[in-house]
């Protein structure tokens, strides 16, 4: 529990920490200050600064895109995606990727550390939103003295951020690559985000958000959490496909509660494993910041007012087995982007994973991420 | 890329030289994107692109050209009027739903329409129905009746009625040959509609 505090307040990554006077306005109405923000950086930014390319994690990533995570001593999340000679070539870009805020792996938190109370902030963190997200995410582009980046991809919880990127900053964003997402999520993700936060706050160890001081914390609740939402992430023919009925280390069921099935099991190592790694509150935080992502709402009710007049070049990728963010979700974006005559691209890729398929080997993937970049940099001259 | 060597197919040579330098080029049903890429690179258009199959918009959107999945039956709808100076639809038409339809929307978003389409008038064609009593199947129309994909053939004749219905002119049109090579004599539309395997009309809202 110590470690996590620790990674929230002191990351092992570069930070950037803006003083209490320059505070980020919230959706809320709130100001949060001081701000942090948790990043990492991959490849050489080059003279022009034109060859930035922002990447924008999923509800459990971070900012350990391309390099060993510290804390779980795993290789990036999107190694395979990122690095020298990778699709997303760091001999040619400079990647930036840093932590949401609202995260719990350097940038500001619940489980930072409050400077008014000594304390980890917990529930009484401001609730944010994905704009509030980019938004801080576009300090950290100041500061690191690029005006426009030549792309912003992300998946997931990241693509919404590409979407408010390039509603938000459109002018500011070159190419924009949205990967199994939408614009807003539907009713049936907000329930199943919602049984996910019922399940930490009914753990008695989430004690109103104030664990910390109790030196305990909702693994129960988190790791039932994150079992659920890992089945959103797979579909069912890959679940047969992998584990069909088999039994787990055993050659009969045991006419008890245990794991017999090999797929409980799994889901059990899943579980247990994320809860080592992530911090609950931020998961309530993090959840609630893709239930309230609508950016048809925040533009009048018409998506197509999101990207009016939008210059940036867009490439949207869906997966046929995604149920969680089907490819009708993405189709809605390319029908407001045509609305708009703008430069658009977009790719259902087939694959039975299911929503999981944007972070696994999907050769069509690599190369539509590859052939859309080097278009987009040819264009801006790089 | 080296599209300026690849060598280009005849009638896609011959819809490239219909469009004009530096204009707004939308191509429905652009297959692996060789005719957008050509006209990306020789013509510095603004290329865009429609495809139904997944693997056509892979392809394409690798090679960098921006390339949706949809079709020409559903999707025309959503653009804006005059979004566009051209909208193609090479070899497309006799697998579209409501080929009128797709013709009058190609119009509404674009003030020129090229359309390429196999000529159902063809003389070997005449000839397998006449003789043979058979649907036709030669290598430009290589499926059978039951697995084609293309479910409203017309004839170059029936393009330029079709033409006339939606109230469009005609700028240029084309009938190549078995070779693909243009059919460079002025004669009627009978002889063309006879002697022209594929037809490739240049239309312009009135």
């Amino acid at each position: 529990m110590a470690r996590k505090h620790n990674e929230a307040d002191d990351p092992q990554s570069l930070v950037l920490r803006l003083p209490a006077s320059t505070p980020l306005p919230l959706e809320s109405g709130l100001d949060l200050a001081p701000l942090q923000i948790a990043y990492q950086t991959y490849g050489t930014l080059n003279a022009a600064k034109s060859n930035a390319v922002l990447i924008c994690h999923a509800l459990t990533g971070d900012q350990h895109v391309a390099s060993e995570n510290p804390v779980t001593r795993k290789p990036g999340w999107w190694a395979n995606m990122i690095g020298p000679g990778k699709p997303i070539d760091t001999n040619r870009y400079f990647v930036i990727c840093s932590n949401v805020i609202g995260g719990c792996m350097g940038s500001s938190g619940p489980a930072n550390t409050d400077a008014a109370t000594g304390m980890p902030f917990g529930t009484d963190f401001p609730v944010i939103t994905i704009s509030d997200m980019v938004r801080a995410q576009a300090r950290l582009i100041d500061h690191l003295g690029i005006e426009t980046l030549l792309g912003v991809v992300g998946g997931s919880m990241g693509g919404m951020q590409v979407l408010a990127w390039a509603s938000l900053f459109s002018e500011r964003v070159f190419a924009a690559m949205p990967i199994a997402c939408a614009a807003k999520h539907s009713a049936q993700n907000i329930a199943f985000h919602e049984v996910g936060r019922q399940a930490v706050m009914a753990d008695p160890d989430w004690r109103r958000g104030r664990y910390f001081e109790a030196g305990v914390e909702p693994v129960k609740g988190l790791s039932v959490a994150r079992m659920g939402a890992h089945i959103t992430y797979l579909s069912e023919s890959a679940l047969q496909r992998k584990f069909g009925r088999k039994l787990q280390d055993r050659a009969a069921p045991t006419f008890s509660f245990d794991a017999d099935f090999q797929v409980e099991s799994y889901l059990r190592y899943q579980g247990m494993s994320f809860v080592e790694r992530f911090d609950a509150n931020s998961y309530l935080y993090l959840t609630r910041a893709m239930d309230y992502f609508d950016l048809a709402a925040d533009n009048g009710g018409s998506l197509a007012a999101a990207f009016r007049k939008t210059k940036t070049r867009f490439c949207l990728v869906s997966f046929t087995s995604d149920w969680l963010f089907p490819t009708t979700d993405s189709r809605q974006i390319v029908h407001a982007l045509n609305a708009n005559a703008a430069p658009v691209s977009f790719v259902e890729i087939e694959s039975d994973k299911g929503h999981d398929a944007f972070l696994l080997d999907e050769p069509t993937l690599f190369r539509t991420a590859h052939g859309f970049l080097d278009a987009a940099a040819s264009a801006r001259g790089l | 890329m080296s599209v300026e060597n690849s060598v280009i197919r005849a009638d896609h040579r011959l819809l490239a030289d219909m469009v004009e330098a530096g204009t707004r080029v939308l191509d429905v049903g652009c297959g692996d994107g060789d005719l957008l890429a050509y006209l990306a690179k020789a013509k510095r258009v603004d290329a865009r692109g429609i495809e139904i199959s997944r693997e056509g918009v892979a392809a394409c959107v690798s090679k960098g050209l921006a390339v949706i999945q949809g079709d020409a039956d559903t999707d025309l709808f959503e653009y804006p009027d005059n979004c566009f100076d051209y909208v193609i639809l090479s070899q497309t038409l006799q697998a579209t739903r409501r080929p009128r339809v797709v013709v009058e929307q190609m119009l509404r978003i674009a003030k020129n329409a090229i359309v390429s389409f196999p000529n159902f008038g063809h003389w070997r064609i005449r000839a397998s129905l006449l003789f043979q009593g058979r649907m036709p199947v030669n290598e430009n129309l290589p499926d059978s009746w039951y697995d084609t994909p293309n479910i409203h053939f017309c004839t170059i004749r029936d393009f330029v009625a079709l033409a006339d219905e939606v109230q469009a002119k005609i700028v240029r049109a084309e009938a190549l040959d078995a070779a693909g090579k243009p059919v460079r004599v002025a004669m009627p539309w009978w002889f063309w509609n006879l002697m022209g395997e594929q037809g490739i009309f240049w239309l312009a809202r009135k």
